[in-house]
């Protein structure tokens, strides 16, 4: 308000400029596509004595997709946080890489599949910057996107289970997990519920003993569509997902209505929840018994299981790791790719390469936050963070799983894992917090008051 | 993460809610400024738990968890080049095959059961033992020895070619250990006196250390086969298992006896009556000569007869203390005795009345030795009292043939004088000029000896072990013999079982594979 009067801004004085970052933006996602191309050097290096062949041919992809993941920035978001892009495109790679790394030492060749999801992945990243000029036209969509997201969820419970849980879909040799796109779906839905009634959830209601119980009208379709979801995600015994589900139930409620109290409910049920499955569900029971003794199965003479498996790579590794191409993950078997990728980063990364790949995921996950608090509308602002905690809540229970901090649930790690559904809507969640960043830091019409 | 978590500051709170813009909270209640940054703290946290876990496994678990049984990676790394050999003289007794499984290279061995003793089995199913075991880090290049770069080999973990072991034994002397026992079951120890090192290690039945070192079927089923023989072939009797030395072990007491001043004349009468009461008790010990109960006998006919009165009574004479002195001086009661290989603890009571004292003295009641320290007492002899610790390996070179260590003879202990050593010498050349152990002269050579014929088993009802330890010098040397041996035959086919006739013609056969070198 105290600022200078238009008069002044049309004397021809210099308006203050909002810097654009573009230039930081395009450096570092350079650096992340060399960091993958030296990494698929590396591999070879260390596997074969000699840089593959292909190098090249995957830097140069890995490059263009970056470009052009650039390029739609600088042409319809030039205000975005410069860092969430160049995060993912070195997470991305890295995944790239490893896969790649894995491809030499167990059957199968996922890793031209995994750059064509990747492709696929930036394709998305792209139109969406350029179809979604604003955020908030997707909160018309919510209650249609919630109802799309329930559909996908119950879809894979009509095609045959894999490894146990009913979370795929299969068409040919294609197949995706509905679950990963049915997340982002699900945030949107609940940030633009909680930003129409945020006041009456955090007002209204009875108060119990030090905590206020919101009332029954407006809690009882946010608590349908969640017991919706999570009874689905039982069904299909895949517990990872609900996790993750509850998670941002409990996380955006809390953010939008600063109860406490939420938080209490919340842990409370997880708590019901966590004990009634691992009673009704064998399969659940087991996980949980991995996870309480990883090397209990060595001393009972079974041989190691997957989760010890995966702290034996985790311990070869030590501080720095054996070097790309020179750990032994393979022995980790089924899944080494996917669910126990970061296996193979501890391994041959050590802990040193590790801890780095959690500081990539807490930066982008903090970049989401601040986008989510610098915005003023409460649906991007519960939108952002509830993508961000997403992202958070995924990598938590993925590493800690196969860290054995937590019971494993069979989760991708966002970019790094092989799975083609994961890799895409990462890349629309970086998408929707590029375009939100953008807006958030845009200098508009009142700029400068 | 800069920037989150300081949402809990007061000031920012007035800031990002004063006003009532959009994003601000309900009636005083802290806005989605407030609750996104202890939000995005709360995942701070979470990234903070996975690096502690993450340190956890991978630092301080890290050993644990690399040396689990169920963990393949020691093994793939082991065997993921050839590994180094060990060497008989110029030769190497082992290989590495490829075998294009997961385990890159198989340990072979050219003559596997002639030397199974002396190089143990390197197993990709059933792990390591005895010298593959002990020099394991070197054999699979991981000795931090063989980097020319410590620190940066460490970093790169980059493997070094593996390293050989050179071993002191003797192709000719370990061959004429095993032909002499044959397919009696037994053991022999050859060592030179002076400097400690060990020519010959057999243990029979013996087994071929390749038939298991892969990990097919055929491996597996050899294992099973070799670990319920009941014969035991994988058991290492020179150096893993005791057995009661029987009279062998007069060689000790009588050095005791000298050493202490109890007999300060071979030839003297000693004040012993026929029979010998063991004290406090009125059993007899008795002789299995019938010129041994001729009373107050000499040391030196005692020893040339194997009398057990006049011994047995000599070592309650000597006492326990130092009884046991006088034992644990050539090797007895040392719980560590590695050659790197370690020897089983050979044991002489510390605690015991008299009459187990007199029993023990001469190799009865508890006493039990291993043939190598059974070779230790005949090498201290041999080598004036003063016994060298044995030594299985001359020297460890790299790949390309560096020596990067050396082993160098040392002193284990001086267990008795050179005066007492060269008097017991003289017990034992008469022994064998003479006496019980006439099986092992060699012509043109000073051999002395000592016989054995233990009991054992329950009321004695197993069959006896045969001892024989002895060393020999060319005749007309002043040198210390160059070689001392122990043999045990504790099973065979003969139906009269003495040391003198079993054991000795093995130790004869060893030692003049030595003289003749």
């Amino acid at each position: 308000m105290a600022t200078p009067s238009a008069v002044t801004r049309t004397a021809g004085r210099p308006r203050r400029t909002v810097p654009t970052r573009r230039n930081t933006e395009l450096a570092l996602v350079l650096a992340a596509v060399l960091t993958a191309v030296l990494g698929y050097a590396e591999v070879g290096l260390n596997v074969d004595g000699a840089v593959p062949a292909d190098a090249g041919e995957y830097g140069g992809a890995l490059g263009v997709l970056a470009l052009l993941a650039h390029g739609a920035v600088r042409w319809r978001a030039p205000y975005a946080d410069p860092l969430p892009l160049p995060i993912a495109v070195l997470l991305n790679g890295v995944g790239l890489v490893v896969i790649y790394r894995l491809d030499r030492a167990t059957p199968g060749n996922a890793a031209p599949t995994q750059l064509l999801w990747s492709s696929l992945g930036v394709g998305l990243f792209v139109l969406v910057l350029l179809l979604l000029r604003d955020h908030k036209r997707l909160q018309r969509y919510a209650y249609i996107g919630a109802l799309v997201a329930l559909v996908l969820l119950v879809l894979p419970i009509f095609f045959p289970p894999v490894y146990g849980s009913r979370i795929w879909i299969t068409f040919g040799p294609f197949s995706f997990q509905p679950g990963e796109f049915a997340k982002v779906l699900l945030a949107v839905f609940f940030a633009a519920y909680l930003a129409v009634h945020r006041d009456a959830l955090a007002l209204t209601g009875r108060r119990v003993w030090r905590l206020r119980l919101p009332p029954g009208r407006v809690l009882a379709p946010v608590l349908a569509i969640w017991a919706a979801f999570v009874g689905v995600l039982v069904l299909e015994t895949d517990l990872g997902t609900s996790l993750l589900f509850f998670g941002l139930f409990v996380v955006m409620l809390y953010v939008a209505t600063a109860r406490t109290g939420w938080i209490a409910i919340g842990l409370f049920l997880a708590a019901v929840a966590a004990v009634g499955v691992g009673r009704l569900s064998p399969h659940v029971h087991s996980r949980v018994a991995d996870w309480l003794d990883p090397l209990g199965s060595i001393a009972a003479g079974h041989g190691a299981n997957q989760i010890a498996q995966s702290l034996f790579a985790f311990a070869w590794g030590g501080e720095l790791g054996a070097g790309l191409g020179s750990g032994h993950s393979a022995l980790i078997g089924f899944a080494a790719k996917s669910d126990f990728i970061l296996a193979t980063i501890g391994e041959e990364l050590g802990l040193t390469g590790l801890v780095a790949v959690f500081l990539l995921y807490a930066l982008l996950v903090s970049r989401g936050f601040r986008t989510g608090i610098a915005l003023r509308d409460p649906f991007g602002r519960l939108l952002a963070i509830g993508l961000a905690a997403l992202v958070g809540l995924q990598v938590f229970v993925v590493a800690g799983g196969v860290l054995a901090l937590i019971p494993l649930t069979g989760m991708t790690l966002p970019f790094v894992a092989q799975g083609g559904s994961s890799v895409v809507t990462n890349w629309v969640i970086v998408a929707l917090l590029v375009r939100m960043s953008d807006i958030a830091r845009r200098p508009g019409p009142g700029e400068g008051r | 993460m800069k920037g989150l978590g300081r949402g809990r500051g007061s000031g920012r709170r007035g800031a990002a809610d004063g006003g009532g813009p959009p994003g601000g909270g309900p009636q005083g209640l802290p806005g989605i400024s407030v609750t996104g940054r202890r939000a995005g703290t709360f995942c701070l946290l979470l990234t903070v738990a996975l690096c502690v876990q993450a340190t956890r496994v991978q630092v301080f678990r890290a050993d644990e968890l690399n040396h689990n049984s169920a963990n393949q990676r020691l093994v793939v790394e082991r065997y993921s080049q050839p590994r180094g050999s060990i060497r008989v003289g110029a030769d190497s007794v082992t290989g590495s095959e490829p075998t294009g499984g997961r385990y890159d290279y198989k340990r072979t061995y050219t003559d596997g059961p002639l030397y199974a003793a002396v190089t143990g089995y390197s197993s990709q199913t059933y792990g390591n033992s005895q010298l593959e075991g002990t020099e394991d880090a070197l054999l699979s290049g991981t000795d931090s020895r063989l980097a020319s770069w410590a620190v940066w080999d460490a970093v790169a973990r980059r493997q070094n070619p593996g390293g050989d072991v050179r071993t002191t034994v003797d192709r000719a002397v370990q061959e004429a250990a095993v032909r002499g026992l044959g397919r009696q079951k037994g053991a022999v120890a050859a060592v030179e006196p002076a400097t400690g090192r060990i020519l010959a290690l057999a243990s029979t039945p013996s087994y071929d250390p390749g038939s298991f070192a892969g990990t097919s079927a055929d491996d597996r089923e050899a294992w099973s086969r070799l670990q319920s023989d009941p014969d035991r072939p994988m058991l290492n009797r020179a150096l893993r298992q005791t057995y009661p030395p029987g009279s062998t072990f007069k060689v000790v007491t009588a050095a005791a006896a000298l050493e202490s001043g109890v007999v300060t004349d071979v030839d003297a009468p000693t004040d012993t009556p026929n029979p010998y009461l063991l004290p406090g008790t009125s059993v007899p010990l008795v002789n299995d000569s019938a010129a041994c109960d001729e009373p107050n006998q000499s040391l030196a006919t005692a020893m040339a007869l194997s009398c057990n009165s006049v011994l047995g009574r000599l070592g309650v004479e000597v006492g326990l203390r130092r009884m046991a002195a006088t034992a644990e001086g050539f090797g007895f009661n040392e719980a560590r005795l590695d050659t790197p290989v370690r020897a089983a603890r050979s044991n002489f009571d510390t605690r015991m009345d008299e009459a187990q004292l007199a029993l023990s003295s001469i190799g009865q009641f508890d006493t039990a030795a291993t043939p190598l320290v059974m070779a230790m007492v005949a090498a201290g002899i041999a080598n004036n009292g003063t016994v060298m610790r044995p030594q299985l390996v001359d020297s460890l070179t790299a790949a390309d043939g560096t020596v990067v260590h050396s082993v160098r003879p040392s002193v284990y202990r001086q267990a008795v004088g050179p005066g007492t050593a060269g008097q017991v010498r003289r017990l034992m050349v008469d022994a064998v000029e003479n006496g019980t152990g006439r099986a092992a002269r060699i012509d043109g050579a000073v051999v002395g000896g000592k016989t054995g014929t233990a009991q054992h088993g329950v009321d004695n009802t197993g069959t006896p072990y045969a001892w024989f330890i002895a060393w020999a010098a060319p005749a007309g040397s002043a040198a210390v013999p160059p070689v001392a041996v122990a043999v045990v035959v504790a099973d065979s086919d003969a139906t009269e079982v003495t040391g003198g006739g079993l054991a000795a013609p093995v130790a004869r056969a060893v030692m003049q594979a030595v003289l003749s070198r």
